[in-house]
């Protein structure tokens, strides 16, 4: 990751510690923190209702907190209203002003500061570029499509040179393709002018591909905190693992501690997993094991050291093909297998029994509570 | 075109037939008073046998129309300003802040609705009397103020629910002061909301007889009140023909409304957005 996390909070340019926000009985956010550093391109993943929406808008200064501090650059903002705090930011359904062109909703913000107009009008224009729409400036937002209002929209945070860019699921109202190409060129964007920045948003393969770092949360929490690799491989909890990527969940039996390892008995076969959420175990004790669909390799049935069970469907995705596999070990639920390009198409048609094996690199084990 | 059975072609004539009839009975009273306007004998009469403009040179000349056409403008321009202002305050403080015996603010704020407009006329006559208000155009523009007032606050109140509040903190996050938020963001979104808030009062205002009737005196009476007098004492056409000018004069303005501001947004039957 080109960005480390922040060692003290002078690095840091946006600070939550020990931030709470209650809405009536609801406790939206409970005890908070997290420290951004300069140029880091943070994400707030969770469902909704896990609180992420309430600390963006506690950086932006639309709400305040009920306990606990927000300091951006340093300084601690609990007092400080949003027009008077530096933050660019983007919202879900852009909040372009349908009344103004183009320029005019870029250049507000400038305004508002008091540039002189053919300063402003030079910095509209070089924003302008930067989204890639020079020559648009007297559009109305409503004669744009979904994507250049987006782009607008990032120009018009981006002009004011934010302390902080907020991102408040900006992707959500854009068509598959588009998203893509919109998620390469704002990251891009981002790490050529070194903006800090926070990132709001549901959707988990989004968080995994644009961050430096992720916050998962929920109820008010935050679960985890890591690189992307980090919380794919090393999910802290069973809501993480579950939450993020694609995931099987198996129950089996703790045999006992090897190592750093964890020996687990699962439907016949013993396997050794990464084994810090089990120190405290006993022998015996059920556990439930998370394995990444990637993380499964089919065989012929009867190979030693699998388990056994039959294809109940086939789903070909172009570049792999996902297999739903009825197993015994794995109880009443379906065991999706994601095999690499399309031999398994023909390889393991429906019906077909086939052995099943587990990578314990890509497994995360935690006690049944 | 899907096929259709003779019983659903014959339902759907009786359809338009319906639509037809209701339409045609709610346009009857205007086209029967239009006709009447034309008639060339001093009776209002219906058909007419003699066709005329005359009854139209005499409703402009007439002296007592040409005051309460000057008085009605006077008082429904104010009424409706006075009223916008009043209403817009009181439907921001409404949507926006939370606060005790809000319920019992906005009732009062509609009860003219519920309040008889005799009532109110009697009460402002009562009480200008009553404080020794001379009878002036200043009592009946009160009077209006309050019968238009739960008009604007609604519509100015339903533009404001409307509102996407992302536009007021998109330019906050932008630097933009409350005051500054106010006056480039929120009033120009509202404006649609704003004018047909305006426009109701405004023709409610203009139309106003009963309470009028209460509070004008012969020197403050506005049109409708005139044309009451007039009919007591004459029974010719020239009050049909007042009567065209002033669907005509209403249709222009609604119509200017709708080419520059979308009749939709200024009736507030879309959402703004």
């Amino acid at each position: 990751m080109t960005n480390p996390a922040p060692t003290t909070r002078e690095d840091a340019a946006v600070t939550f510690d020990g931030v709470s926000k209650n809405f009536g009985e609801v406790k939206a956010l409970d005890r908070v923190s997290l420290a951004i550093g300069r140029g880091e391109f943070m994400t707030l993943l969770g469902p909704s209702g896990c609180g992420k929406t309430t600390l963006l808008k506690l950086a932006a200064g639309f709400l305040a907190p009920d306990g606990g501090t927000v300091t951006i650059d340093g300084k601690c903002v609990n007092d400080v209203p949003t027009y008077k705090r530096e933050i660019g930011m983007m919202f879900q359904n852009y909040a372009l002003f349908p009344h103004m062109s183009v320029a005019e909703n870029i250049g507000y913000g400038l305004k508002t500061r008091h540039v002189p107009r053919h300063d402003i009008r030079r910095r509209v224009a070089d924003a302008l570029a930067l989204v890639k729409l020079t020559g648009m400036e007297d559009r109305k937002p409503r004669q744009l499509s979904g994507g250049q209002q987006q782009r607008v929209a990032l120009a018009r945070a981006l002009v004011i040179n934010p302390a902080v860019l907020l991102l408040d699921e900006p992707f959500s109202a854009l068509d598959k393709n588009l998203r893509a190409s919109m998620q390469i060129e704002l990251r891009d964007i981002q790490r050529k002018l070194g903006l800090t920045t926070i990132f709001v948003t549901h959707d988990q393969s989004e968080a995994l591909s644009l961050s430096d770092r992720m916050a998962v949360m929920s109820e008010g929490k935050i679960r985890q905190l890591g690189t992307p690799i980090e919380i794919y491989r090393r999910p802290d909890d069973p809501f993480v693992a579950s939450f993020v990527g694609d995931t099987n969940c198996l129950r089996g039996e703790f045999l006992g501690i090897a190592g750093l390892e964890a020996v687990i008995a699962l439907g016949g076969a013993q396997i050794k997993v990464w084994g810090e959420h089990l120190s405290g175990a006993r022998p015996f004790a059920s556990v439930d094991l998370f394995v990444r669909p990637e993380r499964l390799r089919v065989s012929a049935p009867d190979e030693p050291g699998t388990m056994t069970g039959q294809i109940v469907a086939q789903t070909y995705q172009g570049g792999h093909v996902d297999l739903q596999i009825a197993c015994r070990a794995c109880g009443d639920n379906l065991l999706l297998v994601r095999s690499a390009g399309d031999q398994a198409m023909t390889r393991w048609p429906v019906g077909a029994e086939v052995g099943i094996s587990i990578d314990a690199e890509g497994c995360a084990a935690f006690p049944v509570r | 075109m899907t096929p259709r059975s003779t019983y659903q072609r014959l339902l759907g004539y009786a359809g338009w037939l319906v639509v037809i009839l209701i339409l045609g009975f709610l346009i009857l009273p205007a086209a029967v008073v239009t006709i009447a306007a034309f008639n060339d004998k001093a009776i209002l009469s219906f058909p007419p046998q003699a066709w005329s403009w005359r009854w139209f040179e005499r409703a402009l000349d007439y002296p007592d129309f040409r005051t309460g056409f000057q008085n009605g403008l006077i008082v429904t321009a104010w009424s409706s300003s006075i009223a916008l202002v009043i209403g817009s305050m009181f439907a921001f403080v409404i949507d926006r802040y939370q606060f005790a015996f809000k319920r019992v603010i906005e009732g009062v704020l509609v009860s003219p609705l519920v309040i008889p407009h005799f009532t109110v006329g009697l009460g402002f006559l009562i009480l200008a009397a009553g404080i020794g208000w001379n009878r002036g155009i200043s009592v009946v523009v009160a009077c209006h103020v309050v019968l238009v007032l739960p008009f604007v606050l609604r519509s100015v109140y339903v533009s404001l629910r409307n509102l996407d509040s992302s536009y007021e903190l998109a330019a906050a996050s932008l630097g933009a002061t409350p005051l500054r938020v106010l006056l480039t963001i929120t009033v120009p979104l509202l404006l649609p909301g704003l004018v047909s808030g305006w426009l109701f009062a405004a023709i409610l205002s203009f139309n106003e007889f009963t309470a009028s009737l209460f509070v004008t005196s012969q020197r403050t009476q506005t049109l409708p009140v005139a044309m009451y007098n007039y009919v007591r004492e004459f029974a010719d056409p020239s009050m049909a023909a007042l009567s065209v000018m002033y669907i005509v004069a209403t249709a222009i303005l609604i119509a200017f409304a709708n080419r520059f501001l979308g009749l939709g947004k200024v009736l507030n039957i879309e959402q703004s957005h």
